[in-house]
Formats: C-alpha cells, structure tokens, sequence
C-alpha cells in the first residue's frame, strides 16, 4: 500500500490509457476541423471552440492525477457521499442554475460552465457498485431491486426535470448492470416487447394492435386450456383478465400520451425516424444534413480539413453532439469505422478487466462504466447516422464540451484506479 | 463471463450495425455523390454566346440579340412606391402583386425573372430609374434574332429546358435554354458551347466564404460553333412564298451531295415569332392550331401514298428484275382488269386504247395498266408472291424509302413500304399481286413523305445512288466530315436501267403533264402524281380532293437539282405543282424568273386554296367524290 502510494501509476491498465488518448486526441482534430475559421490557429484561445477544447484536455492531466491518486477503497468508502452530493448538486440546479435553452442544466461559473449530470452518472455508478456489492444483498428479492431502481432513477428524475430528458436516458444503461449481477432478464424482455408494441401501434394504430395482440393471447391461451384442462382457466381467470386489461391501458395510454402529453416536436422528430413523415428543411434537417455529409466522405474521406459541408456549418451542433459527423466527412468509411472499432475494443477492454475483478465493487462499476459509455455510442453515433431519433447528448470522449469531457473522464480513470488495485487484497 | 457474454454480444451486434450503416451510407450512397454538387458549394455559371447559322452563301440566318429581364429577390424588397413602379415597366398593380407573389412562392432568398425581356428602349430609361427600388435589378440575358422571315421550321427554336430535364442532366440547370426543334434541337451540342464555371465555397446562410478550393475546377466559357447550312435562303424564301395559300411541302436537295437545299413547310411562321415577349402568347397560336398546323414540318412528317411518281420505281425494278426491258409492251383498254368481278378494274387516263405501250410511252402518259402489268411480274416472277413482294420491297428500301431516311433534323416519319410478311399476316398467306396492285401505281399501302421523294428522284438523277440528305454543311467554317453525309449510298439498281426512265421522264416535262410549265434552257425532267386522301366521318372512309404531288430534277444532264413537291387538296399535279416546280428550278438554275414565265410566277403567288380549306373545315362530305 505504502509502495502504491509513492506511484500513482503502478498497476494501471495502459491499454485503456491510449485508446482514451487517441479517442480524446482524435476528437481535438475533428473539434478543430468543425470550428475553425479562417483566422490563424491559436490553439489556447479562449474564444474558439477548439482552444476552449484544447483547455479543456489539458486540464483533465490534473484531474486524472487527483482521480488516481486516491486509494481504490476510498472510493467505495465514500460513494455514498459522492452520490448524496451529486442529488444536491442536482437539486441545487433549480436553485441556482442557468437557463439555456429553456432547461436548467447548467452552474454558471462566470467563464466556465458546469453541467453536473455530466459527473453524476460516475458518481451514481459508484452508488450501483456498493448497494450491489453488499454482501447482504440479494437482487432477487423484490425489496432490493427497488433499493437499486431507487438509486438509479433518483438522479435520472431530477435530470428529466430540468428538463433534459435526453441525458436521463442515459441511467437505463444500469439495466445492462443489473442483468450482469443477477437481475431477472423479464425486465429487459418485457420493456422491449412494450417499446415494439408502441412503435407499432403509432405505425398502424392502436385499435389493430391491440386486436392482434388479444387474439394472440387469446390463441395462446386456448392453446394451453387444451393442454392442461379446465382447471388452469379456473385458477388463472383473474391473471388472463388482468393481462387483457394490462395490454388495453398499455396501448391506450401510451397513445393517449403520445398524443397529449409529448410536445409536437417529440412526435415530429419520432415520426420522421419512422419515417412516417419525410422533412429536409425544418426538424428533419439535422438528420439530412448530417447524413448528407457522412455520404459524402466516401471511401476514404475528403481528408483533414478539407470537408467542404463542415466548413460551410451545414450540421447544427457539429462540433458537439454531431461531431462524428465531421468524421465521417473528412475520414470517410476508413475513419469512421475505425473509431467505432476503437470504442468497441475499449469496451471490451473494460468488460475483459471487470471480469477478472475478484472484487465485486470494482466489477460492477466496471461494468456500470461499460454500460454507460455503450449507451451513449449507441444513442450518439445511432442518432448521426440516422437509426435513431434526435437526441442531444455527446459522444464520449469526442463531443465538445468540458463537462461531458471531465465527466467521462473521470467515471473511465475511477475504473482505471480500481482495477490497478484489483491484485491487492483490500 | 456468462453474463457478460450478453454485453459482448451487444456491443458487436451494434459495431456491425453501425458499420453497416455506414457502408450503406458512404459507399453504396457516397458512389453517387458529386464533390461538387452539395449544398456547401455554389456554382456561378458564366453563358456562352450561342453559335450563328449561316446559309450556304453564308447569308445570316441566326444571330444573338442581347434582352434584358426585371429580375426581383423577394426578401430584399423594402417598401416601395407601387403605383409609379408600375407605371415605370408599364404593367397593372394586380400583375405586380401577382409577379411579385410567384417569385415568393419560389424562393425569398433566391433571385426570378419578374419581367422579361425588356423592350430596348425601356431598357435605358428603367436602368437610371430601377436603383430607387431594393430587390430589383435588370439581368442581361442573349436571345435570338432572325433577320430573315424564313425557315422557321428548319431552323427551330430555343426555350428554357424542361424541368425533368433539368433535373436528369448534368449540364442544364432549370432556366436555362436549350434548343427546341430544327437545328437548334439537333446540333444543341455545338450551338451552346460550354458555360463557364466557377466553384464557390459558402455556409448554411447562402454566403460566399470564398473561392472553393482556390478555384481548380472552375472553367472558362466556350462560346459555342457557329454552323453553314445547306440551305439556299432565297430559294427557301421563293418557294414559302410560292406556297402562300397554300398548304404543303417543298424539298429540294442537291443530288450530287445530298446538300438540302430547301426544306419548305406551308403554312409557316415568323422564327421571329417564337422571341422575346409575345413567346408564350405566339407558341400558344402556333401549337395550338391543328387546322393549319403551322408547326408541323410537312416536307418531312407528312405521310402520304406517293402516286403516279412511284411509276418509276415499278419500271426500275421491273428493268433490274429482267422482268421487262425496254421494248416490252402491253395493251390498255382504259384500265386494267385483275380479277374475275366486275369491280376488280383500274382505271387509266392514258388514252391509249388497245394499241401496244411501251416503257417510256407508259411513263411520260402514266398509264396504270402499263405498271400493273409489271408489278404483278415482279411480284409473281417465281410465282412465290411473298418472295416476289420481299425482292421488290428490297429494291424500294434501297433508295431510302419505308424507313427514316437519316437526316439530319429531329422531325420525320418512315413512310411505309410492305413487304411479303405484311401481307401474309393480312391475309394469311392467301394472296398475290392482284391483291395489292395499287402499289403498282403508287397507291394502296405505300407511304412516303416529300423528303423521301426527293431523295428518290436525287436517286434517279444520280443514275443509282444518293448521298443521305442533310441539313448541315460547315462546323466553324469547316466542312463536315460525318462518314453518314459524305459516303454515297448504292441502291440496288444498275445505273444502265435509269436512262428510259429519265428520258421518259423529260418527255413528261417536253410533252406531257408537265409541258405547260417548260423553262427555255433547261432541260427538266419530272413526274407529276396525285395523292388520293381521305377522311373520317362518322365511321365512314370519305375521299376528299387530291394532293398534288411532284417529283422533278434538272437539268437532265449533270443535274444540280431534286425535289418533290406536294400540295394539300391541290388537284392534279399538273395545274399547281408542276409551275411551282418549274419556278423553283429556273429561279435556283438561273438566279432569277425571265420576263417569259413572269405570269406563271404571278398566277402562282395569287393562288390560294384557302376557300377550299375553310369550305373543308366545315364539310367535308360535300368534297366526297368516287373519282380515282
């Protein structure tokens, strides 16, 4: 212990090191590419994007010394602290936070700005861990698992409220977290088979669906009556009605507040995906535009700032949540698969070395870490290259921004510090 | 690892995906991306001049005027003073609001035409005026001009590119002009030239940030050729006003080369009329007229069975078929018989009765018995009349007939010649030449149009080939080279067979149908046919007065040149066809009409069929006659 102390880099994962490196680096350059203008470089600027940017990465050598400077059991002592600030910090928002853009998400701190559900998943991950790696706990049992969805939904609350429901989205990736320590897949299933049936029934309408379903169930339900005899629809009756009362709310009420509840621009941005609705000018524009420019990068790209529909600022938020536009722009298949294959190898990675954890509170973080990062891959790179609907939140390590950078930063080194200290027993 | 092997599978699945994805979007779809056509760069177009058309004397057909049009950018017009403005283009309020209505509806940001093409007086007086207005400004655009009133419909027109187009091309843009029809339409490539090109960089507010890659795809304009003609402009002009008043069409080509020297269409239009700002309400007059039909080209699209003219043909093939030869005779006796009933007999106004009728004989009097007699040996020389009609129709292709000809202008038809499979299907292989043995007399199912006509008779005065009609003479000053106009074709006849046939055909110019309209000097020789033709009325086949068709070459030695003529509802060839033909040949031959044949030039340009025209219009049962 004493040894590790003088050497905060003993032990530590360098893989994950460098692909953090080359994805943080590589991220810096398409920032660059998507903000700069015509005057001369300056890297530390402070009015350009990408001199904010290059701040920004500077300033994680600090906050990565801090983070590994820690004892790895200080973090698991001390993740309820954590947690119980980051509710505050959360709360504090409708206090004293900024406006921008019609939600308070963000502590103005005259130059810099902070937006705190950028740290909170780390934080909240760090909370997952130790409820979860209780030796007491038992995630069968009903009363733990609300324990767990408590925790994990107390902070995505307070983030729908500010409102910005976007990076709410992102504390669903705890399901894949759950799951991994033994949290019954139903869940998952049932969650999925109910997005389907939503999404169908706004495609061809509620009154349809809901007559296929019941006819299935139904079908299903005859089929076993005949199997098993008389005696399962005696015993079962009130379940079979209360499934058929479930389906019709369900459907109903997911229409209802589909149509009433949801702003316009919710349904129009959902309808467009679907592609009930086409639209290159208004809302649909992000989408087209943004795919217009990944097509246009081609094979191999048109090379490093010589994207011509980046230089005329054609994606709203390129150099944000649409930077992997940029990539796909100026580095072309070549690039953009690569960086998708980077982050794929950096997950694996994370998986790979949460699993040789004989530590459960370094495993389940690990894991949380892998989940949280996946989620947001999938629902970034999803909504740039149009599988998904518009969702404003950053891709990690990419996006510009010092919060989601810092964020990210400090959730990935957390990991890094825990698992240095995987070998030793504590 | 159990578990986790759930997440190492997501993970993939959504990497194959995203990938996936993005071949989808980078190479299926970037294959068909074009640098340069995104909405990051903007292309300023630089216009050519179009090419000039010259006549084969180089006289000035064609030439660029420049035009001005008021153009307006909706989201610049600031609060102007309505009333005087309209007063200043001479247009109503209602018009203003509508004009200024359409340009919104377009594009607020993007320039449109508001008014065009200014007269040129207006022009300066609105120049020092329009700055007062912000939005509008005047934009100089190159339009046609035609110093003379002729050949419209050689000549064609120009007008802005369709917007399907538009869209397909990759070189139109919508708005801009293209050829229409005629040589504007057909050599479109060389006239144009290449607009040049400049490639600017902008961003999503439309503004230009610069040059896109320091300018290495932009280009200069390339003014486009400019083209000589085949066409003699005073010939083409002589005979439009020779046919005033009437309604048909003159082809006249230079058989030694296939050159066409006149190409005329009656009733014609003003190429002037299809410019400037009276377009839309003149094309409307044109195009809409299908009485007249004053846009249809009918030295090439009209159809027609060819008449007496088709003699020669018969006589040809029957000489190259050794079926007959000169001194071959047969009997008339006021027509032919070629079949068992009553009515299977065609008449002949020969006036040779019973007595023995030689080729030359048969030709310069027309005698229908004569070419019966030898189309049924052509057709049942094997006694095989499908075989026969194969052969024959073989030999009637050759001069270009039954399909189209090749030339060079985007308006024809191919006529129609049958062969034995034509037949057979008819009447199922039960037939022979009695059948259809007024295609011996040029009538029946044989379709020809006047330019075919024309090159048949080049043909005949060629003695055995022709060179493919064509319009076009010089690119730039430089005579063409295209294998297609500059190689003679062959048709399938030996030169020896022609001399009866033009000796016969002089006769009917010294002493025949023709010789009322004999120039002194030149040798011509020619052949004058009817076209019967019919209309429809409540389902019945009515036959109304015949088209008069001609057919004519001279001078008979080293002839200079062919033509056919035809002449809607005109009666017998004889009474208007044949003084127009002669006409045309002393004015081309000679420059000019002697003193001699200055009635005959009279009596023609005083000629109007158009009582006859307007009485059609209204009844055309009462022009119902059973006469062939």
């Amino acid at each position: 212990m004493r040894q590790e102390r003088n050497n905060i880099f003993v032990g530590i994962d360098w893989i994950l090191i460098i692909l953090f490196i080359i994805l943080v680096c590589f991220g810096w350059m398409n920032i660059y590419a998507a903000s700069k203008a015509d005057e001369d470089f300056q890297l530390l600027n402070f009015s350009t994007k990408y001199g904010k940017q290059a701040v920004f990465i500077f300033l994680t050598v600090p906050l990565i010394v801090t983070v590994l400077f820690f004892n790895a059991k200080f973090y698991e002592q001390f993740a309820s602290l954590f947690y119980i600030i980051s509710l505050l910090s959360l709360i504090g928002l409708f206090v004293f936070g900024k406006e921008i853009n019609g939600a308070k998400s963000w502590y103005n701190f005259g130059v810099l700005g902070l937006q705190p559900s950028e740290f909170v998943k780390a934080f909240t991950a760090l909370a997952v861990a130790k409820l979860l790696s209780d030796r007491q706990y038992n995630l069968k049992l009903i009363k733990n698992q609300i324990k767990a969805f408590v925790i994990i939904f107390t902070p995505a609350l307070l983030i729908t409220l500010q409102p910005d429901a976007g990076s709410a989205l992102i504390y669903l990736a705890f399901f894949f977290v759950l799951n991994r320590e033994g949290l019954t897949l139903n869940y998952l299933i049932i969650g999925t088979i109910a997005i389907f049936i939503f999404i169908f029934s706004i495609l061809l309408g509620p009154t349809l669906i809901l007559a296929i379903l019941l006819g299935l169930t139904t079908l299903i339900i005859t089929y076993i009556t005949y199997k098993s005899g008389k005696r399962f629809l005696r015993f079962n009756w009130l379940k079979i009605f209360g499934l058929y009362a479930v389906m019709s709310l369900f459907i109903f009420g997911t229409n209802f507040s589909y149509n009433n509840i949801f702003k316009q621009h919710h349904r129009d941005r959902f309808e467009i995906l679907l592609g009930l609705k086409t639209d290159t000018k208004t809302i649909g524009y992000n989408s087209y535009q943004s795919e217009l420019t990944i097509s246009s990068g081609g094979f191999s790209g048109k090379g490093f700032l010589n994207g011509d529909i980046t230089k005329g600022d054609f994606v709203p938020e390129q150099h944000t949540d649409y930077i992997f536009s940029t990539v796909g722009e100026e580095w072309g298949f070549l690039g953009s698969s690569l960086v998708i294959i980077t982050f794929i190898l950096m997950l694996f990675r994370i998986i790979y070395l949460a699993d040789t954890h004989t530590n459960k509170f370094g495993r389940i973080y690990g894991y949380s870490v892998a989940s949280i990062l996946f989620f947001h891959i999938i629902v970034n790179i999803g909504m740039v290259i149009g599988l998904l609907p518009t969702v404003g939140i950053p891709l990690p390590f990419f996006s510009y921004g010092g919060s989601s950078l810092w964020g990210f930063t400090i959730l990935l080194f957390i990991f890094i510090r825990l698992d240095a200290h995987k070998n030793y027993d504590w | 690892m159990q578990r986790s092997f759930i997440l190492y599978f997501l993970i993939t699945l959504v990497g194959v995906v995203f990938i996936g994805r993005l071949f989808q979007l980078q190479i299926v779809k970037g294959s068909n991306y074009d640098p340069i056509r995104n909405s990051a760069v903007k292309i300023e177009y630089d216009y050519p001049e179009r090419g000039y058309i010259y006549d084969r004397n180089r006289k000035l057909l064609v030439a660029n005027e420049l035009s001005y049009d008021v153009m307006v950018q909706p989201n610049q017009v600031k609060s102007i003073d309505t009333l005087e403005f309209c007063n200043l283009l001479k247009i109503d309020k209602k018009s203003f609001l509508k004009r200024l209505d359409k340009a919104k509806k377009y594009a607020s940001y993007l320039p449109s035409v508001f008014l065009k093409q200014l007269a040129k007086e207006d022009f300066a007086y609105l120049q020092e005026k329009l700055h007062k207005y912000q939005g509008f400004y005047i934009q100089k655009r190159i339009i046609r001009e035609y110093p003379f009133n002729a050949a419209a419909n050689v000549l064609g027109y120009i007008g802005e590119v369709s917007e399907a187009l538009a869209i397909k091309s990759n070189y139109y843009e919508a708005g801009e002009l293209i050829g229409k029809d005629g040589i504007e339409r057909q050599y479109e490539s060389f006239l144009r030239g290449e607009k040049g090109k400049k490639y600017l960089q902008r961003n999503n507010l439309n503004k230009v940030t610069g040059s896109y890659k320091n300018g290495v795809f932009d280009t200069l304009p390339e003014n486009g050729k400019d083209l000589t003609l085949t066409l003699d402009i005073d010939l083409q002009r002589y005979g439009q006003k020779l046919m005033s008043g009437k309604r048909g069409g003159i082809v006249a080509i230079e058989p030694a080369t296939g050159e066409i020297l006149a190409l005329i269409t009656a009733p014609s239009y003003n190429p002037n009329m299809l410019v400037g700002r009276k377009r839309s309400k003149n094309s409307v007059l044109l195009f809409n007229d299908t009485v007249s039909k004053p846009s249809f080209d009918r030295g090439l699209l009209a159809a027609y069975p060819p008449g007496s003219p088709f003699k020669m043909m018969n006589a040809l093939i029957g000489l190259q078929e050794g079926v007959i030869n000169e001194k071959t005779h047969f009997f008339c006796y006021n027509g032919y018989k070629y079949g068992r009933s009553k009515d299977a007999f065609m008449g002949c106004h020969c006036g040779i009765y019973a007595k023995p009728i030689r080729l030359k004989t048969a030709i310069a009097r027309s005698c229908n018995s004569y070419f019966s007699n030898t189309y049924k040996r052509i057709v049942e020389k094997d006694n095989k009349p499908s075989a026969g009609l194969d052969s024959w129709h073989k030999h009637v292709t050759s001069f270009g007939l039954g399909n189209y000809l090749g030339y060079d202008l985007p308006a024809g038809s191919p006529g129609l010649i049958p062969d034995g499979k034509y037949y057979d299907k008819w009447y199922k292989y039960s037939w022979n030449a009695s059948t259809n043995i007024s295609n011996a007399i040029g009538q029946g199912e044989i379709l020809t149009t006047p330019i075919q006509l024309a090159n048949f008779t080049a043909a005949i005065a060629n003695k055995g080939f022709f060179y493919t009609p064509h319009i076009l003479k010089e690119v730039s000053k430089r005579a063409i080279d295209n294998p297609k106009y500059t190689t003679s074709k062959q048709t399938t006849i030996d030169s020896k067979h022609f001399s009866p046939v033009i000796e016969a055909m002089h006769q009917v110019f010294k002493t025949g149908t023709g010789k009322w309209s004999q120039v002194d000097g030149i040798d011509i020789c020619g052949k004058t046919g009817t076209a019967e033709n019919f209309a429809i009325i409540d389902d019945q086949k009515i036959q109304l007065p015949d088209h008069s068709i001609l057919v004519a070459f001279a001078p008979k030695e080293n002839p200079k040149i062919a033509l056919a003529i035809f002449v809607e509802n005109g009666g017998y060839g004889s009474t208007i066809a044949a003084p127009i033909t002669s006409l045309m040949i002393e004015k081309y031959l000679n420059g000019k009409i002697s003193d001699k044949n200055r009635y005959r030039e009279k009596n023609m340009l005083n000629l109007s069929l158009e009582d006859i025209y307007a009485k059609l219009n209204q009844k055309p049962e009462e022009f119902a006659s059973g006469t062939k």
